[in-house]
């Protein structure tokens, strides 16, 4: 990178992480909740263009999607639940967290000055097992975004524990909220006014576009950044906005609370039965090198899909693909059954 | 060719990225709800117009173009529609414009002046016209 590059760079990262440390202290001022909520949304947004600036696109993804979308969902959810007021304000109170906060944050930045510099090659995030994966991705798994053959592939089994911490997640809410409304709905309201028509219009128009978007970042999780978790969320959204703009009533319609529950609970087994399937055949579990017993492998035209010098990575290939398509489903299906689980519990109890 | 494409690119994103800046201030400084929803939706949709128009010319006739163009249209449906829920949620919740030293009044419901009687405001008449 030339000198000016770096230079920008440099002043790009300042600015971001002032404009973090701002946000950051006017949350912590603020006395509403619902403000409060609405800049967090704006503090992980400009932290995704932060990472974006580090060169961490797949992070940048995930935190704009998660932490700027949904997360801000929820959170509206929970408020609307809890009716909570302005909290009061009592100095008191606030010592104890204020000395943990700052000797945390002392600590943080005492750790910080034994990082490595940002970038370093010989970094031990770098050199080691990082450096193999730069290497050998292309020739062992043979997928571009070497974020998604650590995330899928070498990684494979962190990864399904992360979707299962997901879906554990899912099933958390649900203790505690409900999968849903319960029989007993109020019945429905008469038809909204007509001045919400633009909104409808826009939604309907929306709904499909958010649902194909969520479709194209999955597969193309393989080239660039994305994959099951971002396109997870992204599907997610489609079915909450429905409900936002149309009501609940015509969302659970559309998708029954029973239907969502399977499709995360599939999206798991899909994930780790491909594990099996590997291990059925021949392989470790998640190995996908031995996905397809060898007959199967062998009926696969070398060359049916790009390069044919890379055929024997079928199995990393369709893997990667249903593994990825179980984070999708398990993904999409918990956030709408925590959606489900908070709206629900608002409309009961009004 | 490419240079001056870039020149003027970099020209409209700067230019965008001002009347972002410009919706800021207006949403800051006018005087009631709507006006500031005016200033947030008008200047995120052409600011960001703009932004996208120069980065197309700078990324020249790709693929990045066509996503540029997607964008574009997202962000054209989405600002307006936004502003419009805005707008009408501020109305339900009884906000009332105010024009220039003039706070117009929402008294049908209560039964004061007609929706159409502008009154004459003294004092700060943002807070007056609660419901």
């Amino acid at each position: 990178m030339s000198e000016i590059a770096l230079q920008v760079n440099f002043a790009l990262n300042i600015a971001l992480l002032l404009m973090l440390i701002a946000v950051g202290v006017a949350i912590a001022r603020m006395r509403s909740l619902l403000a409060a909520i609405l800049l967090m949304g704006v503090y992980s947004l400009v932290s995704a263009v932060w990472l974006i600036v580090m060169d961490a696109a797949d992070v940048a993804f995930t935190e704009a999607v998660v932490g700027a979308g949904i997360s801000t969902i929820v959170l509206l959810g929970a408020i609307l639940l809890v009716r909570a007021g302005p909290v009061r304000h009592n100095w008191r109170m606030t010592i104890a967290p204020a000395v943990l906060v700052l000797g945390v944050g002392g600590l943080l930045v005492y750790a910080m000055t034994g990082l490595p510099e940002f970038g370093d090659p010989a970094s031990p995030a770098n050199a080691y097992v990082g450096r193999n994966y730069l290497i050998q991705t292309p020739d062992e798994i043979g997928v571009p975004n070497v974020v998604t053959a650590v995330l899928a592939s070498y990684r494979g089994f962190d990864t399904l524990g992360e979707t299962v911490v997901v879906f554990a997640a899912g099933i958390g809410v649900a203790l505690m909220l409900g999968f849903g409304p319960r029989s007993s709905l109020p019945p429905l309201p008469a038809a909204m006014g007509d001045h919400h028509v633009v909104l409808r219009v826009t939604a309907r128009l929306l709904i499909p576009l958010i649902a194909l978007f969520a479709f194209y970042v999955q597969f193309h999780g393989d080239l660039g950044a994305g994959g099951g978790f971002q396109a997870g969320v992204i599907l997610a959204v489609a079915p909450i906005l429905h409900a936002l703009v149309f009501g609940l009533h015509e969302t659970i319609a559309a998708l029954p609370v029973r239907a969502v529950r399977s499709i995360a609970t599939l999206g798991v087994l899909l994930f780790a039965g491909v594990g099996v399937i590997c291990m059925i055949n021949g392989g470790g579990f998640l190995d996908y090198d031995h996905l397809f017993p060898p007959g199967v492998e062998a009926i696969i035209p070398p060359g049916l899909l790009g390069d044919p010098d890379h055929a024997h990575q079928w199995g990393q290939h369709f893997g990667i693909f249903f593994i990825e398509l179980g984070v999708l489903l398990t993904v999409a299906a918990t956030m709408v059954t925590i959606f489900y689980g908070f709206a629900g519990r608002a409309v009961e109890e009004p | 060719m490419v240079d001056a494409l870039h020149l003027i690119g970099g020209g409209l994103v700067v230019a965008g990225t001002l009347l972002t800046l410009l919706g800021g201030v207006g949403v800051l400084r006018f005087p009631d709800v709507y006006t500031r929803i005016h200033a947030a939706s008008l200047t995120d949709t052409g600011g960001a117009t703009l932004v996208l128009l120069g980065l197309a010319l700078i990324s020249g006739l790709t693929l990045e173009t066509l996503k540029l163009g997607f964008v574009w249209m997202f962000v054209m449906l989405t600002t307006p529609a936004a502003a419009n829920a805005l707008a009408n949620a501020a109305f339900s919740a009884g906000h009332t414009p105010r024009i220039g030293a003039f706070q117009i009044t929402k008294g049908v419901a209560a039964g004061e002046a007609g929706p159409d009687t502008p009154r004459r405001e003294t004092s700060d008449g943002n807070k007056s016209a609660a419901p």
